[in-house]
């Protein structure tokens, strides 16, 4: 991985180096110079690349070259292309130098996400394997088939219950916790699941709800179960019985995102002005009506936020029906579907037109992003 | 008076905030819990009783089985340590005079009634370190079933997972804000035309669902060859990160003061030089923050994984999901493998929360 460098070895002194730095000053040299280092980097990249195509080494040596090769490659790329863009007369390199800076951003956001906007709308328009225009076909299949108006109506469900109990209740214990002592350990505690993958969170939910079957001598190991037979009733195979399990599913976002409803929250709650709770108090109000006529007016902007967040979270939620039901047993959603449609029944139109329909779903907040934004930067 | 009622209300009210959390807080905990002691238990003990039963508590104890001779009718009432009753009555547990019970064991015909007593148990636990080493480990595991036949089963391989899951996570960390926090310079502080619209692009595409980019993207990598491969998904990951990434570090920068920059720029410093002797280190925080961030995102993900690395160098949550999928009642291992996946990102989180907080603040701004 090592740059080459130019240096002359030779201890026979200053005339030999003098005669080479007078040979890279002329212009000859400049350009050679400027096509040879461009091309030793692209070596020393392409090299790296094809060692980790071929795959050979010791896995823990390919993790160590995979890291060295990748961030270093970055780094060596930008200051190879403003060392080049430098060489250039001081008119071009001016004009030219902020594309260094903002073009590589650009190029990979338009490759990963402004181009295949259209490119999915184009496919969304041809068959399955992309040969032939097939006009509507794929959105009615999006807007009527029953599988599709299954996963709205899922997706509606986790939408509204998701959301709102994250919501509400990481308003609740932003409210409780910042009146205790103990505050910065309950909130710890609400926070932790955020830092579980949703396949981790999977695996946790799915041992609860677990179901061993019927007969004589069987103890159930799933919590729920274990709770339900406690209480006298006969267990369940709770993950396959529809609509119920649409909600077991949900409780899991609910665990993993009340702590970030909380977190945010609970800092907007630290700016309500202690002076207008107090002078609330005095007049009479309860604590509860204090907090609905003072602090939820006055953490309003936040709670939109949060609200907004977790919608859009809600809308493109994947992991955890897939890992928990695969989509089986009425728990399908939007982007299961898709997952389905586009990986498992190869249906690139299909899979396109759902995309779209998840991208019209959120165009509203892009729209309001937007709004707001221009709104800020006025005189950008 | 009026002060101390006012007081003992308080105490009141502070005491029902602090019991409704920690009802919340154990609800909240008991998840993580009961697959935390089950990754530690032998997968007999497993499938035999719940987790919390490793807690001392008083069960019932099977202490004799008594097998009835063929003397005794069964289909009338018939006596058992002095106590009579019918078999429908024994088969669903009688209890005698000193508290034991005694209940039918299997169908009438194997005149065995079991006699068991209520006792403490749970002191001695069977915890094992063995569903860890089974699973990190890619060793091949053999052993006979049933029926006398030798299984040979591929271990998980969860350590190989980890490794791909860190070959993934730093590079995918590190070059996004790396790019990211040069576009934000740019954007800052250079003049190009252009600049407006493409930022403004840049704050739309931040809620754009990346499955919009699967099918296409895949396409390219499939005609580059690039599927599978590292490259494939940290540049992916790059390119789902940016717009974030952009975002949050151009806010940060367009605050730095402006008199900083032009002095230097008096002294004849280049774009380069000032944004990595200057730019840079003044970012540090806010470059913290979305590298918090970014790792818990890739670490924790699920569907780009899925898709541009697949089965070939496969990261911690596709090796989980797959165990799911493939040995779904195997609990010793689907818990010891999620706690290996939970165990770096919970260390990253518990370790920086302050800087995550901040971070998930700024870019909450977006909404």
């Amino acid at each position: 991985m090592s740059v080459v460098e130019a240096k002359a070895p030779t201890p026979d002194g200053n005339n030999r180096i003098n005669k080479i730095l007078t040979w890279f000053g002329t212009t000859l040299g400049q350009i050679l110079v400027s096509i040879f280092v461009p091309a030793m980097t692209f070596l020393v990249l392409w090299q790296g690349y094809l060692f980790l195509q071929r795959a050979q080494a010791p896995q823990i040596v390919q993790v160590l070259v995979a890291i060295v090769w990748g961030v270093g490659g970055v780094a060596l790329l930008y200051v190879v292309t403003n060392w080049l863009v430098m060489k250039l007369p001081k008119r071009a390199s001016r004009v030219l130098q902020p594309f260094v800076f903002v073009g590589p951003a650009v190029a990979i956001m338009a490759w990963f996400l402004a181009i295949p906007v259209f490119r999915s709308l184009i496919a969304s328009f041809r068959n399955y394997l992309g040969t032939e225009w097939v006009g509507f076909d794929n959105y009615i299949f999006a807007f009527t088939d029953p599988r599709m108006l299954e996963t709205f109506r899922n997706n509606l469900l986790w939408l509204v219950f998701g959301t709102a109990f994250s919501v509400g209740l990481g308003l609740l214990i932003a409210t409780l916790a910042d009146r205790t002592r103990a505050e910065v350990i309950y909130k710890s505690i609400i926070f932790t699941p955020m830092a579980i993958s949703f396949v981790g969170a999977g695996v946790i939910w799915k041992f609860i709800y677990t179901y061993k079957g019927t007969g004589v001598g069987i103890q159930e190991i799933g919590l729920l179960n274990a709770i339900v037979t406690a209480l006298g009733g006969t267990p369940q195979p709770w993950l396959s019985l529809s609509p119920w399990n649409n909600f077991l599913l949900i409780i899991i976002m609910i665990w993993l995102q009340t702590g970030y409803a909380m977190v945010i929250l609970s800092s907007a709650i630290k700016g309500v002005p202690a002076e207008l709770l107090e002078a609330a108090r005095i007049d009479g109000a309860s604590e509860i009506k204090a907090f609905f006529s003072i602090i939820v007016p006055y953490i309003k902007g936040t709670l939109l936020t949060v609200t907004t967040t977790i919608v859009i979270f809600s809308l493109k939620t994947f992991d955890i029906v897939r890992v928990m039901t695969g989509g089986n047993n009425g728990t399908n959603v939007i982007a299961n579907e898709f997952y389905l449609q586009s990986f498992t029944y190869n249906d690139a139109g299909k899979a396109s037109a759902i995309a779209i329909v998840l991208l019209l779903l959120v165009t509203p907040i892009i729209f309001n992003n937007v709004r707001q934004f221009s709104k800020s930067r006025r005189g950008f | 008076m009026a002060k101390k009622t006012l007081k003992t209300a308080k105490e009141k009210s502070a005491f029902w905030n602090n019991f409704i959390l920690i009802v919340i807080c154990v609800i909240w905990l008991i998840p993580i819990l009961g697959i935390l002691i089950t990754s530690f238990r032998p997968s007999e003990d497993i499938f035999r009783s719940g987790w919390w039963q490793v807690f001392p508590h008083k069960e019932n104890v099977e202490v004799e089985r008594i097998v009835l001779p063929e003397s005794v009718d069964l289909d009338g009432p018939f006596e058992i340590l002095g106590k009579t009753a019918t078999f429908e009555e024994f088969r669903n547990t009688v209890e005698l005079d000193d508290g034991r019970l005694i209940s039918w064991y299997g169908n009438k015909r194997t005149r065995t009634a079991i006699v068991s007593e209520r006792r403490w148990v749970g002191f001695a636990t069977n915890l094992t370190l063995k569903n860890y080493s089974d699973v990190i480990g890619g060793k091949t595991i053999s052993y006979k079933n049933a029926e006398g036949q030798t299984i040979t089963r591929t271990g998980n391989n969860l350590g190989g997972a980890f490794l791909n899951s860190l070959a993934v996570t730093i590079p995918g960390t590190i070059i996004p804000i790396l790019i990211a926090a040069f576009a934000a310079f740019g954007f800052a502080w250079l003049e190009f035309p252009g600049r407006n619209i493409i930022f403004t692009i840049i704050v739309a595409l931040l809620v754009v669902p990346l499955q919009i980019a699967l099918v296409p993207v895949l396409k390219d990598y499939v005609s580059m060859g690039l599927n599978g491969t590292f490259l494939g998904i940290w540049l992916a990951h790059t390119g789902f990160g940016l717009p974030l990434a952009t975002y949050l570090l151009f806010n940060y920068i367009s605050t730095i003061p402006r008199e900083l920059l032009e002095s230097s720029y008096i002294d004849g410093a280049s774009n380069f030089t000032i944004f990595t002797k200057l730019i840079l280190p003044l970012s540090v925080p806010a470059l913290a923050s979305f590298a918090i961030f970014q790792f818990l995102w890739l670490w924790n993900d699920y569907l780009v994984a899925l898709v541009f690395l697949g089965e070939k160098n496969q990261t911690v949550t596709i090796a989980v999901a797959s165990l799911v999928g493939e040995k779904g009642q195997d609990w010793h291992l689907m818990t010891s493998a999620a706690f290996v996946s939970m165990i770096l990102p919970l260390l990253v989180f518990l370790g920086l929360q302050r800087y995550f907080v901040r971070g998930m603040m700024a870019g909450s701004v977006k909404g």
